[in-house]
């Protein structure tokens, strides 16, 4: 590793005086970063590991000796244990269900909306323009009251629906999907448009299938947000049936107290569906995150 | 020229109302779950709303506003989410930007740091609050034990103890969602071009010059934008403290969010929690709005 820690500025010799000493800096500071580094992200890694590590270790084990790292008698126990008490496979089915649905109206009432917004024309486009701007300054969570009233109003506690319907207008979406269109040549829309296509045809056969990086994009951040979000279903939701995976892990908290290997069992099923998305996107993920326009 | 208003002029009618049509799904769920909520919060303010009762109640003119603004509880919970806001934002922006300016360093090893720092970051809030009830566990949590390691005989009981909770659940959070930033600023790095690097190398500037005069103020924009984000976010704080701690203990780290979730659902007292909700907004707007004035006076500057 140090080979390629040298940076390719140092291997030009410098006309200045000293270039020894320079270079010396030069390897020295990245020996220092690579030890900062590498540290730093071993102690991150430690609340990982460490659930990992407890939540195989036999209960009685994790209480005669609770911040050992190591079982000679590894055990899936408190995973079943966590089967038998929870409702484990609803709560995975209910935040997927909840999740894509989601995912699936935000993508397409999203990119309709930031289509028409880039490419079509008409009068009351700036000003819906500039609504919309605004409502990326509302911040949800602070509405949770009449949000709640609403659905219960229409019915819709303890269904997908009330889950999935209050998440949708997603403005962010809307905007990433926006700076996408924005750059498609207008050349392209021309000749779709001169060849007799709608505007809707235009969309759905030209459009969107030229957008796959930045619908994959906002597909991810739309579902992990969805999948991780806490406090609406939590509001919405209270059939254990039909919770979803976070809410219902803590509600397992409740049931079990102290047993820390049946708790660090559930925090590893929890992490699991997302850290295998991650694990599979980590790229898709990370170029989304930063190239979303949020820069 | 000709093919783009001919098309539209042979079009006629149908395709005007094309542009609103598709705007049309998403302006509903818009209007109906960020706008009307908004106006109703406004006016549920004036009211002396209740969840037990169906409608607004009684018109209550100001009287929920003097209750509020006279009421100890609704500072304290301010003062704890302002200071949650200090003690995250402080740590998550600056050592995201010394570790991404690091990691910047380093082409083969980039994915691992990338992966360690980020990988918290996708957890539901509920898994890291789980992780760390046993981490912060008195007596047998791994945090009380590393504490005795570097020579503390009695470690404070880190959720129990009114002056630590607030820090041991902010220590969660940074762990939790530094990853965010990290990403960000290694993407702010990106763009800053390798002859920049080279030039200030050959004008005989040192790794640690180079970082503090060239690539810190550099990034001056992405340092905004992760500030402003993180201290909107920050001032948002539920998920974590209502699982960690339930507020306690005695209150210390109840954050504005549970003060608007216990008077409202617990207590039923939609009135008052909704003119609490509306100050929270109002705080959070004037942020976004100090970050718009920022960004567009930096974008004249250039």
């Amino acid at each position: 590793m140090t080979a390629t820690a040298t940076p390719p500025v140092t291997e030009q010799p410098a006309p200045v005086a000293e270039p020894r000493r320079k270079y010396d800096a030069e390897r020295l500071f990245n020996r220092v970063a690579l030890g900062v580094l590498v540290a730093f992200s071993l102690l991150w890694l430690v609340p990982l590991a460490w659930a990992l590590a407890t939540s195989i270790r036999p209960s009685q084990e994790v209480i005669t000796d609770p911040t050992s790292w190591f079982t000679a008698h590894p055990t899936l126990a408190a995973y079943g244990d966590i089967f038998d008490a929870g409702k484990l496979p609803y709560w995975y089915a209910n935040s997927f269900i909840t999740s894509i649905l989601t995912t699936v109206l935000t993508v397409l009432a999203g990119s309709l909306a930031a289509f028409a917004l880039s490419q079509t024309r008409f009068r009351a486009r700036r000003v819906a323009f500039v609504m919309l701007l605004a409502g990326i300054m509302i911040p949800g969570q602070v509405l949770m009251i009449p949000q709640f009233l609403a659905l219960q109003e229409a019915g819709l506690l303890n269904t997908y629906w009330g889950v999935v319907l209050p998440q949708v207008p997603n403005v962010v979406a809307v905007f990433v999907f926006k700076q996408f269109f924005d750059g498609i040549p207008r050349e392209l829309i021309d000749a779709a448009r001169a060849d007799g296509a709608s505007w809707l045809r235009t969309y759905r056969q030209i459009v969107m299938p030229i957008s796959r990086p930045v619908i994959s994009a906002v597909t991810i951040f739309v579902f992990v947000g969805v999948w991780n979000n806490f406090l609406w279903p939590l509001l919405v939701v209270t059939d254990p049936e039909m919770m979803t995976l976070p809410v219902g892990l803590t509600s397992v908290q409740d049931v079990f107290g102290v047993p820390y290997a049946q708790l660090m069992a559930s925090a590893v099923l929890g992490a699991i569906p997302l850290l295998a998305v991650f694990a599979l996107f980590q790229r898709r993920i990370v170029e989304g995150i930063a190239g979303t326009g949020l820069k | 020229m000709a093919t783009t208003t001919a098309p539209t002029k042979a079009r006629g009618r149908g395709d005007r109302w094309a542009g609103p049509g598709m705007l049309l799904p998403f302006s509903l769920f818009y209007l109906v779950f960020l706008v009307g909520p908004l106006i109703y919060t406004v006016v549920a303010g004036f009211f002396d709303t209740s969840l037990l009762k169906s409608g607004l109640g009684d018109f209550a003119g100001f009287s929920n506003y003097s209750t509020v603004l006279g009421d100890s509880e609704f500072w304290r919970t301010l003062k704890n989410t302002l200071w949650f806001t200090v003690l995250t934002t402080v740590p998550l922006v600056l050592l995201s930007l010394v570790l991404a300016i690091l990691a910047d360093r380093f082409v083969r090893g980039r994915w691992f740091f990338r992966f360690a720092f980020f990988a918290p970051f996708v957890l539901p809030s509920a898994v890291v609050a789980l992780m760390f009830t046993f981490i912060y566990a008195d007596q047998v949590g791994l945090a009380q034990q590393a504490a005795t390691w570097v020579g503390v005989d009695t470690p404070p009981s880190w959720l129990g103890d009114p002056d630590w909770a607030m820090i041991s659940i902010a220590a969660a959070t940074v762990w939790w969602t530094l990853g965010f930033n990290f990403v960000l600023y290694l993407a702010g790095l990106q763009d800053i071009p390798r002859s920049v690097h080279e030039a200030a190398a050959i004008d005989g500037a040192g790794p640690w010059q180079r970082i503090r005069h060239v690539v810190v103020p550099m990034l001056g924009r992405t340092t905004t934008l992760v500030t402003v984000l993180q201290v909107v976010a920050s001032l948002k704080v539920f998920d974590q403290i209502y699982m960690l701690t339930n507020g306690g203990p005695d209150g210390s780290t109840r954050p504005s969010l549970q003060l608007i979730y216990d008077t409202g659902f617990v207590e039923g007292r939609v009135g008052y929690a909704s003119t609490v909700s509306l100050l929270l907004f109002v705080v959070i707007l004037l942020v976004s709005l100090v970050w718009f004035a920022l960004v567009r006076r930096a974008e004249k500057e250039r």
